[in-house]
């Protein structure tokens, strides 16, 4: 029998009974069953993928993300493994301060995109995708073996509850003593949240909005009482439930990567246009040296927004085109933008094509159809003061 | 959900009033709740010849595209132009918007179509 087994039982987090007692569409998500939306109802007025993003953008919306993964290392040499298997810096982080990073493979194409938190002197914490919870595991261990550390994986053991937009802090405030307001972003700290001791409060996210993600004990009744006491509390500022349809809208316009999309095992981090994470001379790190050369020989294809400027919507998948229409590249990520009012796609092109204004055409159901490059981020959340 | 009894309905969603040789066609309830907000409506034009069972356009959602599929064989004699400026009527009045009228070449296949009743209990079954 082989070692790599396919797992072909559905998973679900310890909230899919709620969601599917509020009605979700349900979905199939790397392995998971996941809300995609939530209906309107009679006291719940809103509902669907564009009333969700909206609500995240303007006020508060809450996610169930417990799919994603939880790794941990702790040991004299914690920091030590996690610099060479990263990308990023981590030996810049304070304890309570997190950072967007990477694994790479030795040709410097992504295992996965992690966000890396420093929990104490010698204990780091790696949070990762849904997709690739075994094989960044498997991966990690590799990588760790020879370091003094140990290499926990602690995915199972949390519910994971992000909380997004401008009124997340006020929303989350009223569950915990913490002074939110102290925090801040892509910074952390532990207290009481809905009377639960240590629990980790990290302004981090996936929607470039300001907000929180919670880590509660996986127990099925915890994670209900913390969703449910969440959804009272932002109850006043019109919080609504998001799923996965919203959460992918949400990203997109904020050009955020998505696994096996925007970044896979066969895109390099340079190609990605990750530059501002890849730290080259914080030492030696797996990936490095293929990177060093791709930086030096040049890119052959690099990530860009488009922007359609003709009717059609870009998708997943579908072809660039110069406007003569041969194909340049391909569509990474592709969707209307419900706040934007847009049709928006991440694509990877030339760079003789990457310039904003340039125009190219996507290929929608054999037609070639305008679009303009863009600067990225499509959205950048207001500056507000408090 | 209720259904149109005077209108025929096909296991893809689509609904057809048929009016003699014109038949107009939509998509249902069923279909717009499942689709979620309709963004985009891609119709044939005017004259184009369609075949029963094959697809005529597309519906978008923000999430994703699906087929519309021809309810009946005919010529495409007109198109509702609202639906490029307005597709959210899709959703607010399924049964009411219209997507295209065609005029039918053998107003029999009607009778293999599914009846309101059938549509029902076909809906019922499918959830």
């Amino acid at each position: 029998m082989s070692q790599n087994a396919e797992v072909t039982s559905i998973r679900k987090t310890a909230l899919n009974r709620i969601h599917r007692h509020m009605g979700a569409k349900m979905v199939e998500f790397n392995g998971w069953d996941m809300p995609v939306e939530y209906p309107a109802t009679a006291t719940r007025k809103s509902g669907g993928l564009v009333a969700e993003h909206l609500a995240v953008r303007h006020s508060v919306g809450i996610f169930d993300v417990s799919h994603m993964g939880d790794i941990r290392l702790v040991g004299p040499q914690a920091l030590a493994a996690v610099q060479r298997m990263t990308m990023n810096d981590a030996s810049k982080l304070t304890i309570g301060q997190a950072q967007y990073s990477a694994l790479l493979y030795p040709e410097g194409t992504f295992v996965d995109d992690v966000i890396v938190h420093r929990l104490g002197e010698n204990d780091y914490l790696l949070v990762i995708n849904a997709g690739t919870r075994e094989k960044d595991y498997d991966w990690v261990s590799g990588q760790a073996r020879g370091f003094d550390c140990v290499v926990q994986n602690l995915s199972d053991d949390y519910t994971q509850i992000a909380i997004q937009g401008p009124n997340a802090w006020r929303a989350l405030q009223k569950l915990t003593d913490v002074d939110l307001t102290q925090i801040k972003f892509y910074w952390f700290t532990h207290g009481t949240v809905c009377g639960l001791p240590n629990t980790m409060i990290a302004r981090t996210g996936y929607t470039a909005e300001d907000g929180f993600e919670i880590y509660v004990p996986a127990d099925e009744g915890v994670s209900e009482m913390v969703w449910n006491a969440i959804m009272e509390a932002g109850e006043e500022f019109g919080l609504l439930p998001c799923g996965l349809g919203a959460r992918n809208t949400l990203r997109l316009e904020g050009a955020l990567s998505l696994y096996g999309h925007e970044i896979s095992d066969s895109i390099t981090a340079l190609e990605a246009g990750l530059t501002r994470f890849l730290k080259f001379d914080k030492g030696y790190f797996t990936g490095r040296e293929a990177l060093e050369q791709q930086r030096a020989d040049g890119l052959k294809r690099t990530l860009v927004g488009l922007e359609a400027i003709e009717r059609g919507i870009p998708r997943d998948g579908y072809k660039v085109c110069d406007t003569e229409g041969n194909e340049i590249g391909f569509v990474t990520s592709g969707s209307p933008a419900p706040f934007l009012k847009k049709n928006i796609a991440l694509a990877y092109v030339p760079p003789n094509f990457a310039a904003p204004d340039s125009v190219v055409a996507v290929e929608i159901r054999g037609q070639l159809v305008k679009c303009k490059v863009v600067a990225i981020p499509f959205y950048k959340r207001p500056k507000i003061s408090k | 959900m209720a259904f149109p009894a005077d209108y025929k309905y096909t296991k893809e969603h689509e609904w057809v009033r048929a009016d003699g040789t014109t038949g107009t066609v939509g998509i249902t309830d069923y279909a717009q709740n499942s689709l979620g907000d309709i963004v985009f409506v891609e119709l044939p034009k005017p004259g184009t010849e369609l075949t029963a069972g094959q697809s005529f356009g597309t519906v978008e959602s923000v999430k994703a595209v699906s087929d519309l599929f021809a309810p009946v064989t005919g010529t495409v004699t007109e198109v509702n132009q609202e639906l490029a400026t307005a597709p959210e009527k899709v959703n607010s009045d399924p049964h009411t918007t219209w997507m295209i009228k065609v005029t039918l070449k053998d107003p029999s296949e009607l009778n293999s179509l599914l009846s309101a009743a059938d549509y029902e209990k076909f809906v019922a079954e499918e959830h």
